[in-house]
């Protein structure tokens, strides 16, 4: 990170920090939105695997001079289909191994390229204040699909994460959807991933969408406030570690957890209220 | 035998070191993951090797043995994710990726100071695929003791842990208290992938946790030979897996060795694909 603290403390909206502010922005509200099926659909282990065990895919790409995006894509792609596939009844075994499988592929991609391990700190911890504006482009892009495919399945997605066998019995392609949900996750966090790192995407689908489903119980609203508190997370991220000149990871896993705690406190205390 | 076992490979302090720490980890990876595994907490299991990275980053930047940072952290993070999400079994997902979040920014923030203040870099790296190759021998002996601890620790608590993982209302009916089990069963995988992290690495913790675990699952048919066939098979594959490394570099063209972490993904995967066939046969014959 550049940062350091600057005489007058508004340069944080100076021009060569849009991008940041921009990109930043984008995958806030990406984040927000899948996240909350994330967290109603229980798929907090996958949202961690997907792109953690897509480096492999961009190690791979490097070692046959292809583009590493588009490695990340075809492996978190890969990955989620198999979670998909193999994960009916224990997803969780499936997911760890899935996981540990693109981290051991990725290493012996690594150990057969050599001369790629620098990469690894940025795809985990990402690097906001490098973004270009292509890479705006393409994440306002992601922004688009991402909320096309969340509109179309929106309905029948909810109603499978809430009762899969009534929305089952009622005709809805359960494991088609459970797929297509997982491939959302995968090329979100596939594209974001490089921009703002693993971490910070990781954390940003997590905990300010449980905050937001403890806080309010209808679904279009909480969809609402998990964008909302998602961006609040990244925005004071971005303020902090301008600031303090540390990294962007450590705040925005901070907020994440204190948003999330803050709600768990206000819903217990409304419930205590309700019932004297 | 020198088409299977390459030369020196008996005589090298560094695999000898490899193969006795390999082993120690696999035994108590086995034992604690068929627990892990019946009672759904792989992603707990795998959380905490990230959560003990923030303690392993701790312990570097005050000048601590990684060992106490990677464990103080692992039971720290890992009681918080039991005090948070016991409430309701649903919630324990997202408890977990909240204490995850957190402590990978953590992670973040102390590599930072690790990195501005000492020119080492490559600490995520070795972490992360941290290799069984490059353990100083000087951890064995606290290695060991800290692997004993935690294999006798499970014992004591076996019998009212597995009771209220497979049945809590018989267990709640018996006097146990699954919080005060739950608490105890994660301070045990808390200790047990800590050391896993700190000697084999982030991929192999994991997977050793998980992988012989679920293979003997599938084929054992009580608990007791489960964690049995758990720890042979674990310990198989540490072993198979570095003497596939080794070789590795002498079967290459250009003598480049495969990581040992991937050869031993490779034997597990493996015997997890045997135990799901062996199972569908068996199913298949009634």
């Amino acid at each position: 990170m550049v940062a350091r603290a600057s005489a007058s403390g508004l340069a944080v909206f100076a021009p060569f920090m849009a991008n940041a502010w921009l990109a930043g922005t984008l995958v806030a509200i990406v984040s927000g939105a899948v996240g909350l099926f994330v967290v109603v659909r229980q798929r907090a282990f996958a949202a961690h695997a997907i792109p953690n065990g897509a480096f492999a895919g961009a190690a791979g790409a490097t070692l046959i001079g292809a583009s590493p995006l588009l490695g990340l894509v075809v492996f978190a792609v890969a990955s989620a289909l198999g979670v998909a596939a193999l994960g009916r009844r224990r997803d969780d075994v499936v997911t760890a191994l899935a996981l540990v499988t693109m981290l051991a592929l990725g290493a012996a991609l690594l150990a057969a390229s050599g001369a790629y391990e620098p990469a690894i700190d940025a795809l985990l911890f990402g690097e906001l204040l490098g973004v270009s504006r292509a890479e705006v482009v393409a994440l306002a892009l992601l922004v688009v699909g991402t909320t096309v495919v969340l509109t179309v399945v929106f309905r029948p997605l909810l109603y499978s994460s809430l009762s899969e066998e009534i929305a089952a019995a009622r005709g809805v392609a359960v494991r088609v959807l459970d797929a297509t949900f997982l491939v959302l996750l995968a090329v979100s966090a596939a594209l974001a991933v490089p921009v703002v790192g693993a971490l910070l995407t990781f954390a940003l689908t997590v905990g300010p969408p449980a905050a937001a489903r403890m806080l309010v119980r209808r679904p279009g609203r909480a969809l609402a406030l998990a964008a909302v508190l998602s961006l609040a997370c990244v925005w004071a991220g971005i303020a902090s570690a301008y600031w303090s000149g540390w990294p962007i990871g450590f705040f925005v896993g901070v907020y994440a957890a204190v948003e999330y705690v803050a709600a768990r406190a206000a819903s217990s205390w409304r419930d205590t209220r309700a019932r004297p | 035998m020198h088409w299977l076992v390459e030369p020196g490979f008996w005589s090298n302090p560094v695999v000898g070191t490899a193969l006795v720490l390999g082993a120690v980890v696999a035994v108590v990876s086995g034992a604690v993951g068929v627990v892990v595994v019946v009672r759904g907490q792989s992603f707990a299991g795998h959380a905490l090797t990230d959560v003990a990275m923030a303690g392993g980053a701790g312990a570097s930047l005050v000048g601590a043995a990684p060992l106490v940072g990677f464990l103080l952290a692992g039971v720290l993070g890992g009681g918080s994710m039991e005090a948070a999400g016991t409430e309701r079994v649903r919630d324990r997902d997202v408890a977990t990726g909240v204490v995850l979040g957190a402590a990978a920014g953590l992670t973040a923030l102390l590599l930072y100071f690790v990195s501005s203040s000492s020119s080492a870099t490559g600490s995520t790296q070795s972490v992360l695929f941290g290799s069984v190759f490059t353990v100083s021998p000087s951890v064995v002996p606290l290695g060991v003791a800290v692997a004993a601890g935690t294999l006798a620790a499970l014992f004591v608590v076996r019998r009212p842990l597995l009771l209220s993982s497979l049945n809590p209302e018989l267990a709640a009916a018996r006097g146990v208290r699954p919080r005060a089990i739950g608490l105890a069963f994660v301070v045990v995988l808390a200790a047990s992938v800590a050391l896993s992290a700190l000697v084999i690495g982030a991929i192999l913790s994991t997977a050793l946790l998980v992988g012989p675990a679920s293979a003997a699952l599938r084929v054992a048919r009580g608990l007791g030979g489960a964690t049995l066939g758990a720890i042979a098979a674990g310990v198989a594959a540490v072993e198979l897996g570095i003497l596939a490394s080794y070789d590795s570099f002498y079967w290459s063209s250009a003598h480049r060795s495969v990581p040992v972490s991937a050869c031993v993904v490779g034997v597990i995967l493996v015997e997890v694909a045997l135990s799901a066939l062996w199972s569908r046969a068996r199913a298949r014959r009634g």
